[in-house]
C-alpha cells in the first residue's frame, strides 16, 4: 500500500547512472552520502514519507478504541501497539530526512493533501472487532508489503524496515487473538467478528495497490531495488495466507468468487472495487476529512507547545548578559 | 470496606483514570515524541492499575478480578483523586496534571518500596523506576514551557491555577491513611505532603510559575464523590462490559 501510486521519474542514462544501477544490481546498499539519481531520491522521499504518514494517521482509527478496550490487558496491548506505530513513524521520518527533507516539510505536505497515506485508514473503526480485524488483516497486509522492503536498496529505509517488521508481526498476532476471543465468545461477539471481516476484507486487498496492468510505477521502482514484488504477487500471497486463517476462525470471507485453484496452487478471488479505491485516494472515503482534520488540529493546537520549547532553548543558549 | 482494600483501590483508581486521560492523546499530541511519551506513560499506568487491583481483589477475597474492579464498579465506588479525572482542556493542562500527580506519586512509591506489606513492597519496587522517569519528564517540560514563550507561560499558569485546588485531594488524609501508616504499609501522609511541597515549590519557581493563593480545596474523590467529568470517563471505559454482560474478550 505504501508504494501505491508513487510515480517514479525518468532515469537519465549518464555514466553515473550506469554505475549507480550496477551497484544496485550487485546488491550494494545506497547510503545517504552516495550519489543517486534525482528520480530515485524523489521516489524514496515520497514512498518513505507516505509510509511514515500512514503510521501516524494509523494511530487515529485504533486510538479510537483505547479508552473503550474491554479489559485492562487488551487496553495495555493496544496502547503498546499504537505506541509502536508512532515509533515507526519516527524511524521513517528520520530515514526520509537523510534524503534532504525535514519532518516539518513532510507534515506540511500531508496536511496540504500533497502527500498521501494508506487509504485503509480512511475507513472507520465501528466496533471492538474492527481492532482485531485491523491487526489481523491490515497489519497482515502491511507485513506482506514490508518484508521485501527490508531488502530495499536504500540503507536507512531497509534498516528501519527490519525493526518495523519485528514489531508488526506482534501486531498481527494481537489482532488475530482478538478475533479468536470473539469467535470463541457469544453469538453477538461472533457476529461482531464476521461484520468486521466483511467490512475490512476488500479495503485490505486494496492495500497492495492497483493491479499490475494499471500500476503506474512498478517497473522503474523494481529496477532500482525499491520495490521487489508486484502488487498482484503480494495480493495473491496475502489471500493465500489469510483465507485458511479465516476458515480456522470459522468466519466467511465475503467473496463469492473465492475458490482454490489446484493448478496454480493458490486461490482465485474477485476484483476489489477499484472505483471505490480511487475515490478514497482522491479524498472521498468515509473518514478522509476526519483524519486530516484531526492531524491538522493536533498540529495547530500544538503550535504554542513547540514554540514554547524553542523559546526556552533560545533563552538557554543566549549569551549571559555582561554584568 | 477493609482499610487495605480501600488503600489499594485508591492507588489503582488513580493509575487507571489518569491512564485513561493520558491515552486520549494518542494521535493528537503536539509532536510525535509526545504521542509516544503519552502512550508510554499510559501503558505504565495501566500496568500499575493491574497490580494494585490484583492486591485489592486478593485482599477482598470475594472472587472479583482486576477487570471486574475496573469495568463493573459504579462511579461512587471509584476512589481516585479528583485531579486525575480533570479533562484534557489543552496539552498544558495534561502536562500540569501529570506533573502534579508525579510530584505526589514518586515520594509515595519510594516510601511504598519500603512497605511492611510484601505485595505492596514488591509492586512499588517494580514501578518506582517508571514513576521516577515520569516525574523527570514532566518536571523538565513544566520548566521549559513555564519559562518558554509568553503564550506557553500563560497556558502553564492557567493550567496550574485551575488544577492546584485539586492537589488537596491527593494530599487529603483520613483514618485509612492513619491505619496504613500505623501498620507500616504506607508512609505517614505528612511525609508525602512535605516532599510534594518541596518538589512543587522548587520546580514551579524554576518554571517562573506562581502557586495560586487560593482557599479553594477540591476534595472528595477518595470517598467516591467526584466531579461531573467522572461519569463520562466510566461510561466510555465500561461500555463494552456493560453492553455485553459476562462476555469474555
Amino acid at each position: 500500500m505504501y508504494a501505491q501510486l508513487v510515480e517514479s521519474g525518468k532515469a537519465e542514462t549518464s555514466e553515473q547512472d550506469v554505475a549507480f544501477q550496477k551497484r544496485i544490481d550487485d546488491g550494494i546498499r545506497i547510503e545517504p552520502k552516495d550519489w543517486m539519481p534525482e528520480g530515485y531520491r524523489k521516489t524514496l522521499i515520497r514512498q518513505i514519507g507516505q509510509h511514515a504518514h500512514s503510521e501516524i494517521v494509523g494511530q487515529l482509527p485504533e486510538g479510537n478504541w483505547i479508552t473503550r478496550a474491554p479489559t485492562l490487558q487488551r487496553k495495555a496491548i493496544l496502547l503498546a501497539k499504537v505506541q509502536d506505530e508512532a515509533g515507526h513513524g519516527l524511524y521513517l521520518y528520520c530515514a526520509a530526512e537523510t534524503l534532504g527533507i525535514s519532518r516539518d516539510e513532510m507534515t506540511e505536505q500531508l496536511l496540504a493533501g500533497k502527500a498521501k497515506y494508506s487509504s485503509i485508514f480512511n475507513y472507520p473503526t465501528l466496533t471492538w472487532a474492527d481492532i482485531g480485524a485491523i491487526g489481523w488483516l491490515v497489519d497482515g497486509a502491511a507485513i506482506m508489503n514490508q518484508v521485501p522492503l527490508q531488502r530495499c536498496s536504500y540503507g536507512p529505509y531497509s534498516r528501519a524496515m527490519i525493526r518495523i517488521c519485528k514489531e508488526e508481526s506482534f501486531h498481527q498476532r494481537q489482532g488475530f487473538d482478538i478475533m479468536r476471543a470473539l469467535v470463541e465468545g457469544t453469538e453477538d461477539q461472533k457476529a461482531m467478528a464476521q461484520d468486521a471481516l466483511n467490512r475490512w476484507w476488500w479495503p485490505s486487498l486494496m492495500m497492495f495497490g492497483p493491479s499490475d496492468k494499471d500500476s503506474v510505477h512498478s517497473e522503474q521502482s523494481m529496477r532500482w531495488g525499491i520495490k521487489q514484488n508486484t502488487n498482484d504477487e503480494l495480493r495473491q500471497k496475502f489471500v493465500d495466507q489469510t483465507v485458511p486463517q479465516a476458515e480456522w476462525l470459522g468466519l466467511t470471507v465475503p467473496d463469492s468468487e473465492l475458490s482454490w485453484n489446484e493448478e496454480k496452487g493458490g486461490y482465485d478471488f474477485g476484483e476489489p472495487d477499484w472505483n471505490e479505491f480511487m475515490e478514497v485516494i482522491k479524498g472521498n472515503g468515509p473518514c478522509n476529512r476526519e483524519r486530516l482534520e484531526a492531524r491538522q488540529k493536533a498540529w495547530d493546537d500544538g503550535a504554542w507547545f513547540r514554540e514554547g520549547l524553542m523559546a526556552h532553548a533560545e533563552k538557554q543558549s543566549a549569551p549571559i548578559a555582561a554584568e | 470496606m477493609d482499610a487495605f482494600v480501600t488503600f489499594c483501590l485508591r492507588m489503582g483508581d488513580n493509575a487507571l483514570i489518569l491512564g485513561q486521560r493520558t491515552a486520549e492523546w494518542c494521535g493528537h499530541a503536539p509532536v510525535l515524541e509526545e504521542d509516544i511519551a503519552f502512550a508510554n506513560m499510559g501503558l505504565d499506568l495501566i500496568g500499575q492499575t493491574q497490580l494494585w487491583y490484583g492486591l485489592a481483589a486478593e485482599a477482598e477475597g470475594k472472587g472479583r478480578t482486576p477487570d471486574d474492579l475496573a469495568f463493573l464498579r459504579p462511579e461512587r465506588q471509584f476512589l481516585n483523586s479528583l485531579l486525575v479525572e480533570q479533562p484534557n482542556t489543552d496539552f498544558g493542562h495534561a502536562l500540569m496534571r501529570q506533573y502534579l500527580f508525579d510530584a505526589w506519586h514518586l515520594p509515595m512509591q519510594e516510601e511504598l518500596a519500603k512497605s511492611s506489606h510484601e505485595g505492596v513492597r514488591g509492586l512499588a519496587q517494580k514501578t518506582v523506576k517508571e514513576v521516577r522517569y515520569h516525574l523527570d519528564r514532566s518536571r523538565d517540560l513544566i520548566v521549559r514551557l513555564g519559562d518558554g514563550s509568553e503564550e506557553s507561560h500563560k497556558r502553564m499558569q492557567d493550567a496550574l491555577d485551575w488544577l492546584w485546588p485539586f492537589t488537596a485531594d491527593l494530599l487529603a488524609t483520613d483514618e485509612v491513611d492513619a491505619q496504613m501508616a500505623d501498620e507500616g504499609i504506607a508512609p505517614v501522609p505528612a511525609l508525602i505532603a512535605k516532599a510534594f511541597d518541596a518538589e512543587t515549590q522548587a520546580t514551579l519557581a524554576r518554571a517562573t510559575l506562581t502557586i495560586p493563593e487560593t482557599r479553594l480545596r477540591r476534595t472528595g474523590g477518595r470517598d467516591g464523590i467526584h466531579t461531573e467529568h467522572m461519569g463520562y470517563i466510566l461510561a466510555e471505559m465500561q461500555s463494552l462490559q456493560r453492553t455485553y454482560p459476562g462476555a469474555r474478550w
